[in-house]
């Protein structure tokens, strides 16, 4: 069973750790994550979280372990070079492309190798008629199309759509992997409820996401599996359920209750 | 034997030309593309006190260190202050200002003749079997106490500390209510108040010619770039690499080679290394 | 007292000009072309008009040479995010090289200039290469340096004419090609850089000075791109010290000169950074008056400085930008 699972497995990562300076900020961190699930990373703040991600995706340089894409290793791989093979990330810190307007910003990512070879999302978006599809990519996520909202410079946009276009970025690449760094964070409780249909609409197009999150409750409501960090070690990973009542985890969100 | 002694008397002095500048970007992040134009600018203003002024050897100098540190200070205090965080902005002015000094005493400082500097102490003496001028034993001397100091001040004192904390961490430095445009003005004065020091010292092995600021400057960011931008440890060591480096060639093959040293190491170090040998700037990654 | 605020509103014939209606009337492709077609007829008629008075006619070509210097460096600096300090180091490259092959390997004038064009952007572009993946401040550093030590070496070692230079460099078969050939190639990189940002490869180099991280994430490698750049900016200014080498018959080590680095800054900053043809515009003022100030010797620099500082520090927003706000703008007060 353990061996069929991970010969499924979509991504595959072993004993990722990394160390700034004298803090150690990841341990032996890893995970077997399933094609076409919903995976959820959760910790405290300061846990690592976006360390890991950053170890993966190729932003930074792990200090040991590795990292498979459907069994070919790609670690210490350049962060182009990984998103060209179909996994895309968000950033906590937003900042999309001030001096453009929201749909122009799409245009970048649908010059990018992959998405000329592809086709950007549901194809098209070859030379020529890119800005259609950003548009098109804009409405399936949310952006009325009719309004002036595709058209407005990226910087004036309300949070909620900012994160909207974070995601954007990444679907126009026709990505297999998205890392959602705190997507629900700054969102209003309407905003996030507008979020979830477009994740739900994803996964069911086949995309496997990992999800960073503080926002429990609504996390599990998609998530099919979560890992909990905490200073940089894992210490739980199951379904949802089972994570949130580990001892363990309850200590690092809340303290432990002895005397 | 004698190209050790000379080869350790070029790096001292290259570490002591480069420092100012090292100092201020390691603690401000400041690219100080003035320190060319500050070392020559202390060079003419202890001159003139020297010799228009009238004022005695030891005032002059310490005059016009002390007005080079007040130029560095007012330049952050008064123009880059306005355009802090904006690196492009940064750049191009300080650039413009040491432009601007530079070429400015090239017209109208003191022309016709050759400046000079008088040496401290005249005179040479026979060391380990080479013989050495005194001044340059005094550069020598001088600069191994400077850096001690300097040692000292970041690691004991206060202020130092502060300053060095800053080096390493802007962020959390504030966060303890270190004020960063303070430090940063403090910074530019103590970086150029050692570039006027430097000037001092090593002027009076030559004469006080303008293209030196443009030399000094090229110097001072080879020693940086090879060092690693804004370690101090690195840039001592760059200077060593370079300063016998330079010796090495002016003794075996012709005395043309230092600025191609200064090149060289540069392309060498970009193609192998290029955050430089203790560079702390993991290219790209800091800033995910 | 009644309180009133500025407000800024496009003005009529701007809105109704955009998109497909701007060739809906006279009126309308008139607002949009006029400004255009002024720059375009005003630059080929000068050569013409400057007939009466020959020494201004070499005035405008150094000013269209250092148009181009402001042209890749208003590219380079503000849309994509690279500072360079160095100018000079373009014209040198591009001078020198169009002087060897003219001189030293005997090709003619029509051959020497596009090698030397082409192959020193080549050249420009590799040694600038390995400062690319890193901080912006590495570009600004090696830019500046690059002249600088040239000049040092050339002198040093005595090569390439040494201190005297390359002499006997062929000149224009005509005046009028002499004067036309640069005219023309300025208003095609203008143009054609304004296209460039347009299109979506300017989109993506925009997006890694806005913000590069993004760009990787989105599987394009930066420094390819950035070198991209890099080859078309160095393109123009190649262009410049060759044209210039075959201008002046004669290469030497004034092609590094500092001039060539600040002025093209300082042009930019006063034109409007950012706006391309701001650059072009900084410079028709800055070089005609460098030539009054010529009597000033190396005190110009000083003012340039000066004046460069200043419009940075009071970030000013520059001539075009000022203009561009004014011609598509109307300003009115409004009570409150």
């Amino acid at each position: 069973m353990g061996k069929a699972m991970k010969e499924q497995a979509i991504l595959s990562v072993k004993g990722v750790t990394k160390s700034f300076g004298g803090l150690k900020a990841l341990a032996d961190v890893g995970f077997d994550i399933e094609e076409g699930e919903i995976f959820g990373i959760i910790g405290p703040n300061g846990s690592g979280k976006t360390t890991f991600i950053n170890c993966i995706t190729g932003f930074i340089m792990p200090d040991a372990g590795h990292v498979f894409f459907r069994g070919k290793e790609i670690t210490g791989w350049p962060a182009h070079k990984i998103a060209h093979i179909g996994i895309t990330r968000t950033f906590q810190i937003m900042r999309p492309y001030y001096t453009l307007p929201a749909y122009k910003n799409l245009i970048i990512p649908l010059c990018s190798p992959r998405a000329r070879k592809l086709g950007g999302w549901r194809g098209g978006g070859r030379h020529g008629d890119r800005d259609t599809v950003a548009v098109d990519i804009l409405e399936e996520i949310g952006f009325e199309r009719d309004s002036k909202v595709p058209y407005k410079l990226a910087s004036t946009l309300p949070t909620g759509y900012q994160k909207r276009l974070e995601l954007a970025r990444c679907i126009a690449m026709r990505p297999e992997i998205i890392f959602c760094d705190e997507v629900f964070s700054g969102l209003s409780m309407s905003e996030i409820a507008g979020m979830i249909p477009v994740i739900e609409k994803l996964k069911m197009e086949g995309v496997t996401l990992i999800m960073v999150e503080h926002r429990l409750r609504e996390l599990f409501r998609v998530a099919d599996r979560v890992m909990a960090l905490n200073f940089g070690e894992k210490i739980a990973e199951g379904e949802p359920e089972e994570v949130i009542e580990h001892p363990k985890v309850r200590e690092a969100y809340l303290g432990s209750e002895e005397v | 034997m004698e190209l050790l002694i000379y080869g350790i008397i070029n790096s001292i002095t290259l570490s002591l030309i480069s420092l100012g500048f090292t100092l201020v970007y390691s603690i401000s992040r400041l690219p100080n593309f003035a320190h060319g134009a500050l070392y020559i600018s202390s060079g003419y203003l202890v001159w003139t006190f020297l010799n228009r002024v009238g004022l005695p050897y030891l005032p002059s100098i310490l005059l016009g260190i002390g007005l080079t540190s007040l130029i560095g200070a007012g330049i952050y205090r008064f123009i880059l202050i306005r355009i802090r965080g904006m690196e492009i902005s940064e750049i191009i002015a300080t650039y413009a200002i040491g432009l601007a000094i530079i070429e400015g005493l090239r017209w109208g400082g003191l022309r016709g003749m050759t400046f000079t500097l008088p040496s401290f102490v005249s005179g040479s003496v026979r060391f380990l079997g080479v013989g050495v001028d005194y001044q340059r034993l005094f550069v020598v001397g001088i600069g191994l106490i400077t850096f001690l100091l300097l040692y000292l001040f970041t690691h004991f004192n206060k202020i130092g500390l502060a300053l060095r904390g800053i080096a390493q961490n802007e962020r959390a430095a504030m966060m303890l209510g270190i004020n960063s445009d303070m430090t940063a003005v403090i910074s530019l004065a103590i970086g150029s108040g050692l570039a006027g020091f430097a000037a001092v010292l090593i002027l009076p092995l030559g004469s006080i010619i303008v293209e030196t600021g443009y030399n000094v400057l090229i110097f001072a960011i080879a020693v940086s770039i090879i060092g690693g931008l804004g370690s101090w440890g690195g840039a001592i060591v760059a200077s060593f690499i370079i300063g016998l480096a330079q010796i090495l060639t002016e003794a075996f093959i012709s005395s043309h080679f230092q600025m191609v040293i200064a090149l060289l190491a540069i392309i060498v170090t970009l193609i192998l290394k290029p955050s430089g040998i203790f560079g702390r700037q993991k290219e790209l990654e800091e800033r995910v | 007292m009644e309180m009133t605020r500025k407000e800024r509103i496009d003005r009529g014939i701007k809105v109704r000009t955009e998109g497909i209606y701007a060739i809906s009337s006279w009126e309308e492709v008139l607002y949009l072309a006029g400004p255009r077609l002024v720059l375009i007829l005003g630059l080929l008629s000068l050569p013409l008009v400057l007939q009466v008075a020959p020494y201004w006619k070499r005035v405008v070509n150094i000013t269209c040479i250092y148009a181009l210097l402001a042209l890749s460096f208003d590219f380079l600096a503000n849309y994509v995010g690279l500072v360079c300090l160095g100018g000079a180091f373009f014209i040198g490259v591009g001078g020198y090289l169009s002087a060897i092959f003219n001189v030293y390997l005997g090709f003619p004038i029509y051959l020497s200039i596009p090698l030397a064009t082409f192959l020193g952007a080549i050249l420009c572009t590799f040694v600038i290469l390995p400062v690319l993946p890193l901080r912006g401040v590495y570009f600004a550093i090696v830019t500046l340096m690059y002249p600088l030590l040239f000049t040092r070496i050339i002198e040093a070692f005595n090569i390439l004419g040494g201190t005297n230079g390359i002499a006997g460099v062929e000149s224009f078969p005509s005046p009028w090609v002499e004067q036309y050939l640069v005219i023309l190639i300025t208003l095609i990189a203008l143009f054609g850089m304004r296209r460039l940002v347009n299109q979506d490869i300017g989109l993506v180099l925009r997006g890694v000075k806005d913000n590069d991280q993004s760009v990787r994430a989105s599987g394009m490698n930066i420094t390819s791109l950035k070198a991209f750049a890099v080859f078309i900016a160095s393109l123009i200014g190649c262009f410049g010290g060759a044209y210039l080498a075959h201008l002046y018959m004669w290469a030497g080590i004034s092609l590094f000169a500092l001039d060539f680095s600040i002025i093209p800054i300082a042009a930019v900053v006063i034109g409007g950074g950012g706006t391309l043809t701001g650059a072009v515009i900084g410079s028709f003022i800055l070089v005609p008056l460098s030539e009054f100030l010529r009597f000033a010797g190396t005190f110009r620099i000083v003012i340039y400085c000066v004046i460069l500082t200043a419009v940075i520090v009071l970030k000013s927003e520059g001539l075009m930008v000022y203009f561009q706000r004014k011609y598509h703008q109307r300003e009115r007060w409004v009570k409150l």
